[in-house]
């Protein structure tokens, strides 16, 4: 098998600009441009660097991107998107789409999603992205004459679908239940992460209230003056450090949230199943009642009620040669059945073993990654602790001296 | 026989902690002369037709002679400790009278029976009845004898001694008459001195006990968020196999952290909140002080003005002046011994609350700091495995 891009290729979204330019009605806008740079990496000469290419896209252009890539393999749990608006946001942090840190963390967002399609073994063979890493003008427009939009799945066929199929693969039950179960404890998580950081930032920022009422106080104390002065510089330190650490925090939310739209990507490979399933269990059932009336009319009886049967009850029989014209086009039409039955087998049965394959592969990734990130947790909240006793043992050799 | 060991001195709460030993050696000069111990506990309510009220046990120990016994058990209500600060305000208008919890709490929204307000006060009036014991003129005051040995029936008749209510008002009026604006233009340097610091304290203090306040409240919602949070990581590693045990590890984690929130909050409430409180009634104190000083030097003052404008009577006039200058002179040596002492104690109390402030935070961050070191353990643990078995084909 080919080397994935991502081992040939160095991909990174290194820029954000702000841009002004007229949207499809014309209106003035204002949107983000990032800028993806790409290099090849040389493998045999180590020292010679390959050029930089480089070339800017906006937000669209990336779900445009990632609409083509979900169409196109249905059966690969394709890589979410970041949000597209600020979500689960603790009050301090802006909920502006335009805010500096908000367009930052999306930037890097947005190339870990490059770098995962690159790295995987399917999709990073594809053209279109290819071309979305490489080729500045023309590419919607390629993108466009795939037709990919004419094979996407409405919505509603697939709820119906969804509702109405009889026998779908227990896997696929299940991997639907553990998607949603996974998406609702990740949203329930983050929830409640974002109103624990906005409480941790109150204890914190309360403790800067101390450095100046400290400061006023320690003028009218001869002896305590000095202590109190600088236990409040401290206590100043203790309440500005937390606005770094809730910062890095917000980068741990952003590796859950990856996993709470990866949900999403899981149930659509479910929904596409269920489709193919229940478009598996249509086909059967109409062939099923062709052969039924291609019975019925060449023996004659009336197995089932029929509107037909009750019209010719009412109004008269056929002729012969009516009903010899009727068998024929009902037996073509079972034989073109009886073929597009087989080949929808296939289909089904090709997509259960390529998106199964990929959704072993999509879960050992995310449990190796959900399991660095908690513990990159644990790291930040040691490195918390760590400077909580800093501060607070300078605090205290102060406070001993007043 | 009296023994440190049996009674604790200035922690309010009963069980004795070592740093609060050691606080009372900071506190007293002389710590091995002590001989009255005082504890109050054990709060009962009483309820009668009219009213229903409480009281709190007094115990005394003591070796000292003008006692009768070494040991008294005696039951007081808020209302007799009332009666004991002002007999001593009255006995000693320019000494530093220990502040009295308030009789009622309103913003707190605190029920005034509620098992946390009554405790809350049987903290300050064993704080009260101590400071007054550790004081080196008032613990030898009578009616402090009085208060802490007589029998319910005994205290009361020994209140209705003394100058009737109506004298004791005819006082005040003629203080208040002598020194409208009194005392003021003759202070000495040193007491106005006293008065800006006092204004300057007071503002401070009151801002402090608001932080505090708001620090407690921040801390406990904070636990609150916290309490739920724990949980969630539990409830995902249901659904989950390979990282069920790294989610757990954090829920618990989490939750140990939680529980040492709690540890710290407490400390906050039991040592912080109450000196910071006890201390903006002090301020208040010291200004009623400073104003009582005045008020004597006002007397003095109208005094020697009113001689100035008689030439007759003078030698009846220089002996009440006389009288009153000596008046000052102790009132004024009283408030200047009681005030370096007073600030003493108040800089080894901050010192002291302080740094328990700040050993109850690093004690908090070491327990989180361990806990989640020991998950961090674990977990690199079960990587190196998976790496090894990983490298073997």
């Amino acid at each position: 098998m080919e080397e994935c891009l991502a081992k040939k290729m160095e991909i990174t979204v290194s820029e954000a600009e702000k841009r002004t330019g007229r949207n499809a009605v014309n209106m003035q806008e204002t949107y983000t441009a990032y800028l993806i740079e790409t290099r090849v990496v040389e493998s045999q000469n180590e020292g010679q660097c390959a050029p930089v290419d480089s070339l800017w896209r906006r937000y669209s252009e990336f779900e445009l991107l990632r609409n083509y890539l979900s169409v196109t393999y249905p059966h690969i749990v394709v890589p979410p998107l970041p949000e597209k608006r600020a979500d689960f946001v603790w009050h301090k942090l802006s909920a502006d789409n335009m805010d500096p840190d908000f367009v930052e963390r999306r930037r890097i967002g947005l190339e870990n999603f490059l770098l995962r399609v690159a790295s995987h073994p399917v999709l990073c063979q594809d053209k279109i992205f290819y071309s979305f890493l490489t080729q500045e003008g023309g590419w919607k427009e390629m993108v466009n004459e795939t037709g990919f939009q004419l094979k996407a799945d409405s919505r509603l066929k697939a709820l119906n679908a969804t509702f109405r199929v009889k026998n779908p693969d227990k896997r696929f039950t299940e991997l639907k239940h553990y998607s949603d179960e996974l998406q609702s404890v990740i949203s329930h998580l983050l929830r409640v992460r974002a109103r624990v950081a906005d409480r941790l930032y109150g204890v914190y920022k309360v403790h800067g209230n101390y450095g100046r009422v400290f400061s006023e106080w320690s003028a009218i104390e001869k002896e305590m003056g000095d202590g109190l002065q600088s236990a409040g510089h401290h206590m100043d330190v203790y309440a500005a450090s937390i606005d770094d650490i809730l910062e890095e925090e917000e980068h741990y939310a952003d590796q859950l949230k990856e996993y709470l739209f990866y949900a999403e990507a899981l149930r659509a490979v479910c929904r596409k199943h269920e489709l193919m399933q229940y478009d598996l269990e249509m086909a059967a059932q109409d062939l099923t009642s062709k052969k039924q009336q291609c019975e019925e009319l060449a023996t004659g009886t009336v197995r089932t009620f029929s509107l037909k049967g009750m019209t010719s009850k009412l109004f008269g029989q056929e002729t012969p040669e009516q009903r010899e014209a009727k068998i024929k086009v009902l037996e073509e039409q079972i034989q073109e059945g009886e073929e597009q039955l087989k080949s929808k087998n296939l289909e089904g049965r090709d997509f259960v073993k390529s998106a199964w394959a990929d959704i072993e592969r999509f879960k050992e990734q995310k449990n190796h990654d959900l399991k660095e990130a908690l513990i990159s947790y644990a790291v930040m909240q040691i490195s918390m602790c760590k400077k909580g006793i800093q501060v607070w043992t300078n605090a205290k050799e102060c406070f001993s001296k007043m | 026989d009296t023994s440190l060991a049996e009674v604790n001195l200035f922690s309010p709460s009963m069980p004795i902690s070592p740093s609060s030993m050691i606080n009372q050696y900071k506190l007293e000069d002389e710590p091995e002369l002590r001989d009255l111990f005082i504890t109050v506990d054990d709060p009962e309510s009483h309820i009668t037709a009219i009213e229903t009220f409480i009281t709190y046990r007094v115990v005394t120990k003591t070796s000292r002679g003008e006692f009768d016994s070494s040991e008294y058990e005696v039951r007081r209500r808020y209302q007799d400790f009332l009666w004991l600060k002002s007999k001593l305000e009255e006995a000693h208008p320019t000494l530093i009278i220990p502040p009295l919890p308030e009789k009622f709490i309103m913003k707190g929204m605190v029920e005034r029976f509620s098992d946390e307000f009554i405790e809350t006060r049987r903290k300050a009036l064993h704080k009260f009845l101590n400071r007054i014991a550790d004081h080196p003129t008032l613990t030898f005051n009578e009616d402090f004898k009085v208060f802490l040995t007589a029998q319910a029936w005994e205290l009361s008749s020994h209140k209705k001694q003394g100058p009737s209510l109506l004298s004791r008002m005819g006082q005040t009026v003629r203080a208040v008459a002598s020194s409208v604006r009194g005392g003021v233009k003759n202070r000495p340097e040193m007491f106005t001195e006293m008065n800006d610091y006092v204004e300057t304290f007071s503002q401070k203090i009151n801002v402090l006990d608001k932080i505090a306040h708001r620090i407690y409240k921040e801390e406990r919602e904070y636990f609150n968020e916290m309490k739920e949070y724990g949980p969630i990581h539990t409830l995902w590693s249901a659904s989950e196999e390979d990282i069920a045990d790294s989610l757990k590890g954090v829920a618990s984690c989490i939750d140990k952290c939680c529980k040492a929130t709690e540890k710290r909050m407490a400390g906050l409430s039991e040592n912080l909140l109450p000196i910071l409180h006890e201390y903006v009634l002090y301020s208040e104190i010291l200004m009623g002080v400073l104003k009582r000083r005045d008020q004597i030097q006002g007397e003095l003052d109208s005094k020697v003005d009113a001689l100035a404008n008689k030439k007759t009577e003078k030698d009846l006039f220089s002996e009440e002046i006389g009288k009153l200058e000596d008046k000052v002179e102790c009132a004024n040596n009283a408030l200047k011994a009681d005030w370096d002492r007073w600030k003493q104690n108040m800089q080894c109390d901050m010192r002291s609350t302080f740094t328990n402030v700040a050993e109850n935070n690093l004690r908090y961050y070491e327990e989180c700091l361990a806990t989640w070191e020991s998950f961090l353990a674990s977990q690199t643990v079960d990587l190196h495995v998976e790496e090894d078995s990983e490298d073997r084909p």
